[in-house]
């Protein structure tokens, strides 16, 4: 396989004076599942929208499944399927009827669609509910019957549009597990969310979002060192926080946050830095700050999120 | 054809999906439509006491206080009023139902499949159609019940269904249009109570005789007035013509409004879908 399943090159979309995308990059090989992060506003649900051939990029080119997205719709819509921020499935039929008439507009038939729906609905627990009208579905039913809907042809690219948006824990982790077992069945999945761990969770790799392009990449791993070891002190008395930070600001390579209220500064050690407790402790005692509370924490996603997101002019890679 | 129906997923060097062809699409397509009639008796109870309800309302409420210039019922020439009031009360769920459709994510899925955009619409337009032609029948039993007739044989009446069923297609292509437009299902809610106003400056429940001049070259020129009109001619139903043209001639006057929105509003509805939100 030469090529990536999505090859996303200098992608641009504006609304209006909006610019949504400013030269999106993004390659997805075949078989792993990318999980777009970002802000509101970020981009993610347009970059989708242009892969999805439900919007026509500016400029740029979007390659699916080594088809482009603009000269190539067509094939680009028969190797797709799209699961988006709503349960997009009509209320007023059943569960069974909603995949079967997909697998009509699908070309499979009217028998082959019906098999196909059974099939799916037996894979994927709704066999019990499928005859019910997806009006009396809950939530989580609704989105589970709306990622099958998506999976009617057995698409070899899928993107998902904050598919756990809204949902209970246990429904968010019903959806986890059905992309999991797709992602290890060989599909490519492009993952929009605002959960950094629903990222951690089922992302081969990370690209983050922030107004229209691409400011960082890579396996949740490698984002997380980047940043290092998170750092936080809570003194014992509020005249002490400046003295607290500078030295952590010595000491680290991040920019210390204090929290007056909470008497707290925090900070990341950026890349390949080591601090060990007992040297942090020695450095705030001798600079007469007597802390109340010293921690060193794994950085998460949310805090490799909130470092790239927050840092201003921070140049795009 | 057995891969694409069993394999869980594939990578990105398999064939993609098929297509169905757009006979195909639009079969599926009204099908959906049907289906949801199906599932809801509810809706079908509710499409057919409507127009029932207003024959009550109508010809035995107000009718019992209206006298038709000539020597005809009010109740016959209520009557073919309301068939076309019917056909126009069908732009209101089909206007709701598309911007629901958008505003549900639906419109997006549908055009993220490699399905013909125009068999989507036409498929819908025509289970709407099938919907509009079984709401005729309890209708006209209502109508015969209360004291109307078809008074110039079978010939012309059937030319007045006809025109009936003419008219609410282009009700369903108009409603579709705005209803894309419209984007949100309240939206779409909102708007469709303009279609009352609409509806009652016409013919269809008094005589245009008696509205002040401006108002009644505005109700003679409506384009439901000409259907209700030729309704009236074809059935040979009392009530006064009227003086506009399109009045005079009615069945012509419904031909030429009939051809003129459709020719307007099937390629905007069109290519509203096809470019939603691009």
């Amino acid at each position: 396989m030469t090529e990536a399943a999505i090859a996303v090159v200098g992608l641009r979309k504006s609304f209006g004076k909006t610019a949504a995308l400013r030269g999106l990059d993004l390659t997805v090989p075949a078989g792993t599942v990318c999980g777009l992060l970002g802000p509101n506003g970020a981009g993610k649900t347009t970059a989708v929208r242009v892969l999805a051939t439900l919007a026509a990029p500016d400029a740029g080119s979007a390659r699916v499944n080594g088809f482009d997205v603009v000269r190539q719709a067509a094939q680009v819509r028969r190797s797709i399927g799209l699961a988006g921020q709503h349960a997009a499935v009509e209320e007023g039929i059943t569960g069974r009827d909603n995949l079967r008439l997909i697998g009509r507009y699908h070309g499979l038939g009217s028998r082959g669609a019906r098999s196909r729906a059974d099939d799916l609905l037996e894979r994927f627990d709704l066999a019990e509910v499928a005859d019910r009208l997806v009006r009396t579905y809950s939530g989580g039913l609704r989105r589970r019957l709306d990622l099958v809907a998506s999976l009617v042809t057995a698409p070899p690219v899928l993107f998902l549009d904050e598919p756990t948006t809204g949902l209970d824990p246990r429904s968010r982790q019903e959806i986890w597990d059905a992309v999991r077992e797709l992602a290890e069945g060989g599909t490519t999945v492009l993952l929009t969310t605002q959960y950094l761990d629903e990222a951690d969770r089922l992302a081969d790799a990370v690209a983050v979002l922030d107004h229209g392009t691409v400011i960082e990449h890579g396996t949740p791993g490698r984002l997380k060192a980047a940043i290092g070891i998170r750092i936080e002190v809570t003194v014992a008395q509020a005249a002490q926080l400046d003295t607290a930070v500078r030295v952590l600001a010595d000491l680290a390579a991040g920019v210390p946050v204090a929290d007056p209220a909470e008497r707290r500064v925090e900070v990341t050690s950026g890349a390949g830095r080591t601090i060990a407790l007992p040297q942090l402790v020695r450095e705030l005692d001798a600079a007469g700050v007597s802390a109340q509370d010293v921690a060193l924490r794994t950085p998460s996603l949310d805090d490799v999120f909130l470092a790239l997101t927050a840092a201003p002019g921070r140049a795009a890679r | 054809m057995t891969t694409t129906a069993t394999t869980a997923a594939a990578p990105a060097a398999t064939t993609p999906g098929r297509r169905a062809g757009p006979v195909s699409d639009t079969l599926t397509s009204a099908l959906r439509v049907l289906l949801a009639y199906r599932r809801s008796p509810g809706l079908v109870l509710a499409s057919l006491a409507v127009p029932v309800a207003m024959v009550l309302v109508f010809g035995y409420v107000f009718g019992s206080a209206m006298t038709v210039p000539g020597s005809g019922n009010y109740r016959e020439f209520l009557m073919p009023g309301l068939f076309v009031m019917v056909a126009v009360n069908g732009l209101m769920p089909t206007m709701v139902g598309a911007a629901r459709d958008v505003g549900r994510g639906l419109t997006d899925r549908m055009r993220s499949m490699p399905v013909s955009r125009s068999a989507l619409l036409l498929g819908q337009a025509l289970a709407d159609l099938l919907v509009g032609v079984v709401v005729l029948v309890p209708l006209t039993l209502v109508g015969l019940a209360v004291g109307w007739r078809i008074r110039d044989g079978l010939g012309p009446a059937l030319g007045a269904y006809g025109l009936l069923v003419l008219f609410r297609s282009v009700m369903t292509w108009v409603g579709t249009y705005l209803g894309l437009a419209a984007g949100k299902e309240e939206m779409a809610a909102q708007l469709s109570v303009l279609t009352f106003p609409l509806a009652m400056v016409t013919n269809a429940f008094v005589p245009t005789g008696g509205m002040p001049g401006w108002l009644r070259t505005v109700a003679e020129w409506n384009p439901i007035s000409a259907v209700v009109a030729a309704c009236r001619r074809l059935f040979d139903n009392p009530g006064a013509v009227g003086e506009a043209w399109p009045v005079q001639h009615p069945v012509t006057a419904t031909l030429l409004w009939s051809g003129l929105l459709l020719a307007v509003f099937v390629p905007l509805a069109v290519r509203k879908f096809a470019s939603h939100g691009r």
